[in-house]
């Protein structure tokens, strides 16, 4: 099932970096990548519950503003200590200059 | 005695990075990890923020809990500490009289508390806090309307006033130098803190000397220089770390500051390795300056960086040295050495402001940064990136908000190390 929503628009995220978006008690990063390809996932860094969005974008990984623990933002992979659980993805579509993302 | 492998004295926050490390980078033989503490490694940082303010916290928060160590093949000797190391023979000796051989052996033994030298402040006058033990002993004490008294303007010490006010305590900082946050953080910052201290009601003294601390009923006095007293229910010190370098004394390595350890973190013996608060080391970003941290995230890349060199790697360590610290709503952070710069340039923005450390080359050596929540951090990161790189940034641009720190990370001359 699917369940789309729209995020924000396409020209509130710059190139290669992130924001946050809130929506129904649920925090989401929305990420526009160098290649300017969107990508979405949870909001908070799955080591100690902090906001991804105040992190630094570099190529395609996230880097958390708290302890500094990386994340593949477009697989949701984390890249090592101290991160132990993987960041949940969500599919992304542009149109008509909005970005949607499902919710599933 | 398990057969030789690779042995880490001291299960903290180095000592349990490195230990994932060896598995990581594919070390199949024994690895035991030695600590004096009963717990599985856990987090010290949240004891004097989140710990100190939730009551329901009843275990600390675990780096690698007993499945992970299990999965790991990592053994954990909990409760028993190494009195001394045979180097001729790669042996380590435990209280128990005990032995364990060792091919590569890590000292992370962390640091301790300053005690405080004034009379009246042993037999229980004073409590401390490194252990989680000691946050719950601190914890309990640290009622509604309590009265406290720290003693100490550093970061342990601001970190439990701001907590203690939390808990609904009223809270006296004395600071014996002439200002909060002497060390590492320039004045402008260490203002900044200590106006949201005074905000929350702590009543923050600095420039006084302390004469003793008295038992006066069920509470304490602190005992000023020109006789004036603080009187309050409980005095807790935070007056800065000591290495802890019994072992390496007791075993003839060499000690300096610190277990002294060259730029591959080896220390005078080819076979022992030192990582974290208890680890003196040449710096070279800072002209191969010597160094001792007591930060976080210093201890995690170096017990990486040891453990890779445990196996042969033959790594340098030359990390940025960087911290957090969060009191209240807000969060500082300081990459690189503040001192070892002669210029500073101030950047706004957003309710942040940060600080810009360059030398008389113009190369940034450091930063250092205060917001609310994590508004720093993303900046931060980007200096710390031009520190690393030893960037000259323009400072017209590191001064103006709207100059963007990708770019200048981008464009900047580089400085070149100097011979
Ligand atoms: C309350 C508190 C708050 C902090 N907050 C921050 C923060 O906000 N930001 C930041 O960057 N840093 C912070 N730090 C600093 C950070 O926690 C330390 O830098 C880090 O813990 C150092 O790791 P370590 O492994 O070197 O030492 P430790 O974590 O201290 O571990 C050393 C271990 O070795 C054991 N040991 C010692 N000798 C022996 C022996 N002979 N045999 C067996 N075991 C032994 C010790 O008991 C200890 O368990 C904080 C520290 C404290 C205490
Ligand atoms: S909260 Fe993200 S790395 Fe710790």
């Amino acid at each position: 099932m699917s369940n789309w929503v729209e995020a924000c628009a396409a020209d509130e995220v710059e190139e290669e970096d992130v924001i946050r978006f809130d929506h129904e008690g649920r925090t989401f990063a929305i990420f526009r990548s160098p290649e300017d390809e969107y990508f979405a996932t949870d909001g908070l860094c799955t080591h100690e519950r902090v906001h991804l969005a105040d992190g630094l974008v570099m190529d395609d990984v996230i880097e958390c503003p708290k302890h500094n623990g990386r994340f593949n933002y477009k697989t949701g992979r984390g890249k090592g200590a101290p991160i132990c659980v993987d960041l949940k993805t969500y599919p992304v579509r542009v149109e008509g200059g909005r970005v949607l993302i499902d919710l599933g | 005695m398990t057969a030789a492998g690779m042995v880490i004295v001291g299960a903290g926050e180095a000592g349990a990075r490195a230990a994932s490390t060896l598995r990581e980078d594919g070390y199949e033989g024994p690895v035991t990890l030695i600590g004096d503490e009963p717990h599985a490694p856990y987090e010290r940082p949240p004891l004097s923020k989140a710990v100190m303010t939730t009551n329901d916290i009843g275990e600390p928060s675990s780096i690698l809990d007993a499945d992970r160590l299990g999965a790991a093949r990592i053994e954990h000797l909990a409760g028993r500490r190494v009195s001394r190391l045979d180097l001729a023979n790669r042996l380590a000796v435990l209280d128990d009289g005990s032995v364990q051989a060792y091919e590569k052996l890590l000292i992370a033994t962390g640091a301790g508390p300053r005690r405080l030298s004034l009379p009246g402040a042993g037999e229980g006058g004073v409590l401390y806090l490194r252990t989680f033990a000691d946050a719950l002993a601190l914890r309990g004490r640290l009622r509604p309307g309590s009265r406290l008294a720290v003693i100490g303007g550093g970061f342990i010490g601001l970190e439990i006033a701001a907590s203690a006010v939390e808990r609904g305590c009223a809270v006296t900082l004395v600071e014996m130098a002439p200002r909060i946050l002497m060390r590492g953080v320039p004045a402008e910052v260490a203002q900044i803190v200590r106006a949201r201290h005074e905000a929350a009601g702590v009543r923050v003294m600095t420039g006084l000397a302390i004469e003793r601390i008295e038992r006066r009923g069920e509470g304490s006095a602190v005992v000023l220089g020109d006789g004036a007293a603080v009187e309050c229910d409980l005095v807790v010190a935070g007056i800065g770390a000591v290495p802890e370098t019994a072992l390496a004394e007791a075993s003839g390595l060499a000690v300096e500051n610190g277990v002294r350890a060259d730029g591959a973190l080896r220390t005078s013996d080819p076979h022992v390795f030192a990582a974290g608060d208890c680890c003196s080391f040449p710096h070279p970003l800072y002209g191969g300056r010597r160094l001792r941290l007591e930060a976080w995230r210093n201890a995690q890349d170096q017990g990486a960086t040891a453990a890779r060199n445990m196996l042969g790697a033959g790594e340098r360590y030359e990390a940025v040295p960087w911290f957090w610290s969060d009191q209240y709503d807000q969060g500082l952070q300081v990459a690189g050495l503040a001192d070892a710069g002669t210029r500073v340039v101030r950047r706004e923005g957003g309710g942040a402001s940060l600080f810009f450390h360059l030398d008389d080359a113009g190369r940034l050596v450091a930063v250092s940064a205060i917001g609310p929540g994590n508004a720093v951090a993303r900046d931060v990161k980007l200096a710390e990136m031009m520190i690393a790189r030893r960037l000259a940034p323009d400072p017209a641009a590191l001064a103006d908000p709207n100059a963007k720190l990708k770019a200048l990370l981008a464009t900047s001359p580089t400085i070149a190390a100097a011979a």
